[in-house]
């Protein structure tokens, strides 16, 4: 359902800074796959992520979602296929607007946005329906502004926003990285049930070993702007951390001794 | 006793006067608080406002259509600074600057002088300083003016709570968010600068048949009245006007109660030489205020980022 051949992308060209970010990389999803994706600092994850929302260009390669060719589709309009959920818990949501305009943005997603009444009175019913499903308590609160709710709550917010209208792919970027281990264990089972009931595709960039192997059908380890190594169904299942640890160091060439998924 | 008699006598004319800005600082209020844009562009297009309608008129256009082609030449204005920032990436200052200086020649190219005077007694004007005292209400320039302001506030109110409006709205609250729900920013951006410099030409419309003239200079610090307006509305209105209609209400009577200061000052005798001064200090400690209090008197919170790399 995603196809990304040979897509590269180099930042700050002809500089002392010259970055490849990405590098030839190639990787296809098929409907429904839950696919965690982990490797250490600036193997190019985000990069990936960002290049499948079409933030920027790419240098070269092409971007299929379904059959769509995307790669020169500009970001807002690529968004009809996409859910996406930020690490930064304040990028996913806009403060200054309450819960309920939040989530009529994210219902509107790839639709047309026309001079009709932004909220309908059928719309906010729902989405106390949809927001009951986090049990933070946030469906009484549809009209208190997002800036109030705390890191976790928006985050959950931004997931449910990204799924309100049912995207083709769900891009999910360390979205529990900024929150407190409680929190990021509830954010991500919530994302887990969301993504199951729903039967979504997913990638989901993780720096947590346990995570990357407890959730999603597939796993793939990047490093250098590439996938160095891609395992899904029942051999995944039988992955272990140590596994996981050692072929990580394989990838790194002993240089990861720093990274903090030492830490997880 | 003599100056109390001059500040009640000038009253009505501050009034009718902070109304007009009024209107110019809801422009304002549209490009830097709803878009976080602050758009210099307004210093030009309130002139081209005023110099278009009064050319009009004095063509034989009638009122009304001359003022709407005042708008529209305000909203082309908006348009070209939106395409400076959005397609030719100059940064919103700039891209205004750039805008602005380039009006003052298409203004004096419009005027074909620096000055151009109306005759009230010549044209059926909607308003004028003539028009204060002494005329039916429905002639009323404060009451003119005063449905104008109405009839805006309440288009604006439905504009913004419609699916379109609400984009506009989220594209100054967080672009990339925005983004990822699919609304196209650069648009947003660029039919918000023309809704303001729509507004705001309408009020240089306003205030070229109210004093009866259009000037070249009418426009200069324009920005920083419309400024000063936002926030005196905010400072005064801000706790218990929490609706948007009652914002922008609060934004106009800002600009009345700006009017209604420099009133009094005038007629208490400061050099008015010194009044851009006076209102540029003012705008600048009230734009510092939220700075310092979040610099010096914010209690330390815990950042939902302090625990990020702990895990």
């Amino acid at each position: 359902m995603l196809k990304l051949s040979n897509i590269s992308k180099t930042f700050n060209t002809g500089t002392i800074n010259e970055k490849l970010a990405l590098d030839n990389l190639s990787l296809v999803l098929n409907d429904g796959d839950f696919v965690t994706v982990i490797g250490g600092n600036g193997a190019g994850k985000s990069t990936m992520l960002n290049a499948i929302s079409g933030v920027w260009g790419l240098d070269s390669g092409s971007i299929y979602i379904d059959d769509c060719d995307v790669t020169n589709m500009p970001e807002y309009k690529r968004a009809k296929f996409l859910g996406r959920v930020f690490q930064d818990p304040m990028m996913g949501t806009a403060a200054d607007m309450e819960i309920e305009e939040n989530m009529s943005l994210a219902l509107r997603r790839g639709k047309r946005r026309t001079l009709k009444w932004g909220i309908t009175k059928a719309e906010r019913e729902m989405f106390k329906k949809e927001l009951e499903i986090l049990e933070l308590g946030l469906e009484t609160r549809l009209n208190d502004k997002v800036g109030l709710l705390s890191g976790g709550q928006r985050q959950a917010l931004t997931l449910l926003m990204a799924t309100l209208q049912k995207p083709k792919l769900l891009l999910l970027d360390e979205h529990t990285a900024a929150l407190d281990p409680k929190t990021a264990a509830k954010v991500l089972e919530l994302s887990d049930k969301i993504i199951r009931s729903n039967n979504l595709t997913a990638l989901m960039i993780t720096h947590n070993m346990n995570d990357a192997i407890k959730y999603g059908n597939r796993l793939i380890m990047m490093n250098s702007g590439k996938i160095v190594f891609d395992v899904s169904g029942e051999e995944k299942q039988n992955l272990t951390k140590e596994q996981l640890v050692e072929l990580f160091s394989a990838a790194h060439g002993g240089e990861f001794a720093n990274d903090r998924i030492l830490l997880s | 006793m003599n100056m109390i008699f001059n500040i009640i006598n000038s009253m009505p004319g501050a009034v009718a006067q902070g109304l007009i800005w009024g209107i110019m600082a809801i422009g304002v209020y549209i490009t830097y608080r709803i878009l976080d844009f602050a758009d210099l562009t307004v210093d030009g297009s309130m002139c081209t406002g005023g110099a278009v309608c009064v050319m009009m008129i004095l063509a034989g256009y009638s009122v009304p259509v001359a003022m709407m082609a005042a708008v529209i030449a305000g909203m082309l204005t908006g348009l070209i600074t939106g395409i400076l920032h959005t397609f030719m990436g100059i940064p919103a200052i700039l891209a205004g600057i750039l805008t602005q200086l380039a009006l003052y020649s298409l203004n004096l190219k419009i005027m074909g002088k620096a000055n151009q005077a109306l005759n009230f007694r010549n044209y059926d004007l909607a308003i004028s300083l003539q028009y204060i005292r002494k005329f039916p209400i429905y002639q009323n320039t404060i009451f003119v003016i005063a449905i104008f302001t109405i009839v805006i506030i309440a288009v604006l109110y439905w504009f913004f709570g419609t699916e379109s409006g609400a984009s506009l709205r989220s594209t100054g609250a967080n672009p990339n968010m925005s983004r990822a729900q699919g609304i196209n920013t650069n648009f947003n951006i660029v039919l918000g600068l023309m809704i303001s410099n729509g507004l705001v030409a309408l009020s240089g419309a306003l205030l070229a048949q109210y004093q009866g003239f259009a000037d070249v200079q009418m426009g200069r610090g324009a920005i920083v009245i419309g400024l000063a307006a936002v926030i005196i509305g905010n400072a005064l209105f801000g706790k218990i006007f929490r609706n948007f209609a009652l914002r922008l209400l609060g934004v106009s009577l800002g600009g009345v109660i700006y009017y209604i200061v420099y009133q009094i000052v005038i007629c208490l005798g400061l050099d008015p030489d010194l009044l851009k001064l006076l209102s540029s200090l003012i705008v600048a400690i009230f734009l510092a205020i939220p700075f310092w209090k979040k610099k010096y008197f914010s209690k330390p919170t815990k950042g939902v980022n302090s625990n990020a790399k702990a895990e």
